[in-house]
This record gives structure tokens, C-alpha cells and sequence, in this order.
């Protein structure tokens, strides 16, 4: 305060020096020299009031995941990757969040007027209930990411949206599916529910009642408005952890069953081998780094904040790791925030580049313990002959590399 | 203060009456009929105790997999359409039923699962319309198809469906037991 008006003292005494003196300079203070406004101006329009817009310089965009195209010719829309790249912080803005469908589901377009969600089966109290009144029930509002079981690496992807953009992050506020299974009085013996969707083909998935109890929820809304059609409005079930496929969209219906009720989707999620069960159901640790990632250039030599995220299907991520040789040295990177369950965590490091070709990694650790694997420990575990190539089973959560070469451009380096 | 600590317990013994004729907490939502929860309930059970009422058989499964449209996504065998295939590829008997592929009526552990699809999913862009009789026809077709069953006048209804042996009933690994807190596979990677 002091400082400022100490300087508009002297600013006021030199402006009249030149007022009272000769006019030295005068010519170069007229305001043709003033620094150039903008070159062009957004005109106000009732879209614009009424909803935003980003920048038209901001071209960031979502792409189909995995070769297919999305729209087909007849509407459909497939996997759909997040630009991981683009993003800032941990929030994906609901736009460009990433999309999986089950294959052959158009998106339903629901009125939520009409809309009920009914719970049954093993209760006390079947319940029937409207959008309206689920909202009146207590609520409770917090960050989850989901991913989808497809969010796997290769060798010939170059992008981190390529390599790791089907997950997204958002803040889902809903009811606990607890609080609706209290309300509707779980019966003895009641050790799975069935959660179902209105789409075409109503999918439906077998969700343990441990988990049901834990944390899994009923969100109408993500990131302050309602949740998207692509997400599953007006109703989605989360079941923070789990893959993407049990987050249940356009729920209608939560069966209390006894029994795993092997759904189609069920169905599609098994393998006859009970460890690669075990590893496609809770989402295990994993990071990435996201700058510098494939397809980047690095300008020259000198300081970068490596920066990536970092999640986990068994809790809060306690710690991650960089390394930049290629996983002999490792580092402790910053987290970034508080790290909340089953969420994406923000990491960063500081770095020299020193221009010689280098090899940057990230490991996630978990709160539970779980240290992500590289590929070259998965295929230990898998007693991969040498030479062969690895394959990643269950969920792959192994530790993404990649390769700066020596002009400084980026690159998968997964063998 | 301390008539305060006092009057709670009164209070909440008060709000507990007030809601003593809802047996729920909030007594928000209303309770479904009957008729409302047998509409809506589509879930069958392995041991097949939600299947309706109804019976059918490959022989006439054939003739509606041409008639209900199955045939124009799926191709007249169901081999070869646009849709995913049905029937298994021919490799021979293998030991191990997976090996056929991802093909539903023959992978799946449970005939139940393919009755279920069919119901709720199929014909695309009519699902719902089909009939009992007809899902337990056309299931029995796709089996039959798949060499599960071999007979294509055995009826199946909601006795023998569940009843069925698929090639795969005892040949899959269940998902673990969850509880929080737990890792997902102990000693994974190391
Ligand atoms: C409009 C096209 C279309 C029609 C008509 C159709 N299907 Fe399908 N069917 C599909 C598509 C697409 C899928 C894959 C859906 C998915 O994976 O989500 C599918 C999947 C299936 C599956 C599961 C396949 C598997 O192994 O996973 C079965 C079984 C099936 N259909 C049976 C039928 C039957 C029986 C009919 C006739 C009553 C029928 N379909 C009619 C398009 C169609």
C-alpha cells in the first residue's frame, strides 16, 4: 500500500517536470503506442449467456480409442479417449470426459420426470423412487475416477490419449447406494446386487455387497451439473475402483440377489484363470506422466516440471516415483493436493534436461501397499519366457515409458 | 446446557414415533406393486428361478431366427453377419470349451445367461417383443447350433433350461471376495 503510493507520488512529480519543461519525447507518449488490444472481440450472443464456450483457440478434443470410428454410420458411439495431454489439474471437464459402451447401444435420451429407479429383490421395503425424491435424500459429494477395462498400452501407440485416455476424473454427487439399501431394509443372505441400465441391451452387472455397503453411488450430477447423457443421465452408478463396465449408466433398477448372477456383462468379464480374475475387477495402482508424453517436443535443455497422474481401485495413491534413466534411479515426485480414494492425484518433479536421450517413468504406490509393476515384472509374474512378448493380464496398470531422444521429441517406449 | 443434553433423547424418541408407520427412515419413495416389480424384473438367476412360465425347442427356434430379423444382423447360420457370431467356428471337439471364442451360447457357464441376453437385449432395436415360448425356442436353437444340446425336440422350459450343462458350468474363476482396504491380487507383482 505504502509503495503504491509512494509511486504515484513520484509518478505525479515527473509528469509535471515534463509538463513545465520542454517536451522531450512527447511525439513517442501519444497513444497510437500504447501495446495493441486484442484483435478481435467475442460479440455477446444469448448462446454464450445462457452456456459457455471455450476459446476458439482451444482445439482440444476427444478421439475414438482403439481404431474404431465413433459415430458410426447409424449413431453409435463406441470407446471414446480422453486428451489426457491437454488437461490442467485433476478434473476432466465433463466434455471432454472419456466414453465406453457396452457395442450396439445407442445413447438413451432420458426425461428425468420419467425417469424411477426401483431397488428390490432381498429387502424389507421395495422402493420406487422419482429423480426428485432421491435428491431429497441426504447427499454426499466427492471425486472418483473411472476407467475403462480397455485402457491398455502398446508399442504402436504414440499418445498418452492413445496410451492411457480412456479414465477420466470427475466430482459426482449423489446418494450412497448404502443410504437406499438402509431405506429399503437388506435381507439375510443378501450378498450381491444386480445394478441394471435402460439402454438397448440393459446392462447389467453382479456387484458384491461389501462393496454396495462401502461406497458405491448414485450420482445425478458431475462437476456441478447433471450428470451427461454419455455418462449415463440422469442416473449413474458408481462403484469407485472397480472397472469402467460396472459403473452402471441410466440406472433403472437395483436388484438385492443372493447369488452372483452372471449377466452378459458378467459374462464378458470372465477368464478361466482365477489370478487374471482377480486382477480385471479392483483397478490396481497406476500413473502416468502426461509432460512431457509421446508426441511432445521438448524446446532445448534446461528445466521441466514433469508432471502425470496418479490413481488407485484400492484407495488413496500414498506416493509416486520418477525416474528419469529408465527405472535404475528413482525419485520421490511432489503430490500435488490432497489425495482422495479411488481418485486421480496430481504429481509433479522438477527436472535438467541435460539433451542427452533419457528415459522418463512414473510408479504409483498405493495406501494399501501396491506398488505399480513395469511390464518386464508382469512378465516375471507371468513366467514370460524371454523374448516373448508380454502380455498385461487383467486390468493393465503397468508403468507407461517414454524415450526423449536426443532432439528432444518424445516417445512410447514400450518394447 | 444441561437441560438441552436433557431434551435430546426426548426428541429423538419423538421423531422415532413420528415415522413409526414408515418402515423407512427418510419415507421418501413410495412402495412398488407386485405387478410393477414383475414387470420390471428381468434378472435370471443361474439356478433359473425367475424364468416365466413357457417352453420351446430348437425346431422351432430355427423358423423364428428367420422371422423375428435375427438372421439379417447375425447371417442365416448365424456366421456370418454384420452382428456378432453364434456359433462356435468348426475346430472339432476341443477339450477346452474356451477355446471356441467369445461365443456366447457355447462359452457361457450358464444356459440361463443366453436365455436372459435374448429377453432383454435382442432383436436389437426390438428388444422386449419377443415371448417365453419364443426366447425358449431361440435359445434352444442357438444351443442346439452349438452342439450343447442335440436333440431338437427336447423342450426346454423353466425345469430344464437351468438344468442344462454347459460345456463351461465348472470351468471359470469366480471374482475374489472383495472387502475394502484389500489389495486386488496378494503378491502381485512380487
Ligand atoms: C439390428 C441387428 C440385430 C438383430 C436384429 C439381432 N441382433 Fe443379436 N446382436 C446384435 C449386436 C450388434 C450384438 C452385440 C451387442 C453387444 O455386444 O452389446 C448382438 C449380440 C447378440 C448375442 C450375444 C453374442 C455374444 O456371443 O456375445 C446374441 C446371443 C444375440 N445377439 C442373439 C440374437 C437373436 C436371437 C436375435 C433375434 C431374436 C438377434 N440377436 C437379433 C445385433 C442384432
Amino acid at each position: 500500500m505504502g509503495s503504491k503510493k509512494q509511486n504515484r507520488r513520484e509518478f505525479l512529480k515527473q509528469g509535471a517536470a515534463i509538463a513545465g519543461g520542454a517536451a522531450i519525447g512527447a511525439a513517442s507518449k501519444t497513444a497510437s503506442a500504447q501495446l495493441e488490444g486484442p484483435e478481435r472481440y467475442i460479440h455477446g450472443s444469448d448462446d454464450m449467456v445462457a452456456y459457455g464456450s471455450r476459446s476458439r483457440f482451444v482445439t482440444s478434443e476427444r478421439i475414438p480409442h482403439g481404431g474404431r470410428h465413433s459415430p458410426d454410420t447409424f449413431g453409435l458411439d463406441f470407446h471414446i479417449a480422453t486428451p489426457l495431454q491437454d488437461q490442467y489439474g485433476v478434473i476432466t471437464p465433463s466434455s471432454l470426459f472419456y466414453m465406453g459402451t457396452t457395442r450396439g447401444s445407442y445413447l438413451p435420451d432420458i426425461d428425468p420426470d420419467k425417469h424411477r429407479l426401483m431397488i428390490h429383490g432381498l429387502v424389507d421395503n421395495p422402493l420406487l423412487f422419482t429423480m426428485d425424491e432421491l435428491k431429497r435424500l441426504p447427499s454426499v459429494t466427492r471425486m472418483h475416477f473411472v476407467e475403462c477395462a480397455g485402457n491398455r498400452a502398446n508399442n504402436r501407440m504414440t499418445t498418452v490419449q492413445e496410451t492411457h485416455g480412456m479414465t477420466s476424473n470427475a466430482e459426482w454427487t449423489g446418494v450412497l447406494l448404502s443410504t437406499l439399501l438402509e431405506e429399503a431394509g437388506v435381507k439375510e443372505g443378501a450378498e450381491w446386487i444386480v445394478a441394471e441400465g435402460i439402454e438397448e441391451v440393459k446392462g447389467a452387472s453382479s456387484i458384491p455387497m461389501t462393496k454396495a455397503m462401502d461406497d458405491c453411488l448414485l450420482c445425478y450430477a458431475m462437476n456441478g451439473e447433471p450428470v451427461r447423457p454419455q455418462q449415463g443421465f440422469p442416473l449413474r452408478l458408481l462403484v469407485p475402483g472397480f472397472e469402467g463396465i460396472f459403473n452402471v449408466k441410466w440406472l433403472r433398477r437395483i436388484k438385492v440377489v443372493d447369488q452372483y448372477y452372471m449377466t452378459y456383462n458378467d459374462y464378458g468379464h470372465l477368464t478361466q484363470d482365477p489370478a487374471t480374475a482377480a486382477l480385471g475387477y479392483q483397478i490396481g495402482p497406476k500413473s502416468v506422466i502426461v509432460h512431457p508424453s509421446g508426441g511432445m517436443q521438448l524446446p532445448g535443455t534446461g528445466y521441466y516440471q514433469v508432471s502425470g497422474l496418479a490413481w488407485s481401485g484400492g484407495g488413496k495413491v500414498d506416493r509416486v516415483e520418477v525416474t528419469t534413466d529408465g527405472g535404475q534411479t528413482w525419485f520421490d515426485a511432489e503430490i500435488r493436493g490432497e489425495p482422495q480414494p479411488m481418485a486421480h492425484t496430481l504429481f509433479a518433479f522438477d527436472w535438467e534436461w541435460d539433451g542427452s536421450e533419457c528415459e522418463l517413468q512414473s510408479r504409483c504406490i498405493d495406501e494399501l501397499g501396491q506398488i505399480q509393476p513395469s511390464r518386464q515384472e508382469v512378465g516375471e509374474f507371468w513366467n514370460t519366457p524371454p523374448g516373448e512378448r508380454i502380455r498385461v493380464r487383467g486390468q493393465d496398470n503397468s508403468i507407461q515409458p517414454w524415450r526423449i531422444h536426443a532432439d528432444g521429441s518424445v516417445h512410447n517406449a514400450i518394447i | 446446557m444441561r437441560l438441552f443434553k436433557l431434551l435430546i433423547p426426548v426428541v429423538l424418541l419423538l421423531s422415532f414415533a413420528a415415522h413409526a408407520q414408515s418402515p423407512t427412515k427418510y419415507g421418501v419413495g413410495r412402495t412398488p406393486s407386485a405387478e410393477e416389480i414383475a414387470a420390471w424384473d428381468i434378472s435370471i438367476a443361474p439356478t433359473g428361478e425367475e424364468l416365466p412360465a413357457g417352453s420351446g425347442t430348437a425346431d422351432l427356434g430355427a423358423q423364428l431366427f428367420l422371422e423375428k430379423g435375427c438372421a439379417g444382423c447375425h447371417g442365416t447360420n448365424g456366421t456370418d453377419g454384420l452382428a456378432p457370431r453364434l456359433v462356435k467356428r468348426d475346430v472339432g471337439v476341443l477339450e477346452n470349451a474356451w477355446g471356441y471364442g467369445r461365443i456366447l451360447p457355447i462359452r457361457s457357464p450358464f444356459a440361463t445367461t443366453v436365455w436372459d441376453y435374448i429377453n432383454r437385449g435382442m432383436p436389437l432395436g426390438a428388444e422386449g417383443t419377443l415371448t417365453p415360448d419364443e426366447v425358449y425356442s431361440i435359445t434352444a436353437y442357438l444351443l442346439y447350433l452349438n452342439d450343447v444340446i442335440t436333440d431338437d425336440q427336447m423342450v426346454l422350459d423353466q425345469d430344464t433350461l437351468p438344468k442344462i450343462k454347459m460345456p463351461n458350468q465348472d470351468n471359470w474363476a469366480q471374482v475374489p471376495d472383495w472387502f475394502p482396504n484389500q489389495p486386488r491380487l496378494q503378491g502381485y507383482p512380487y
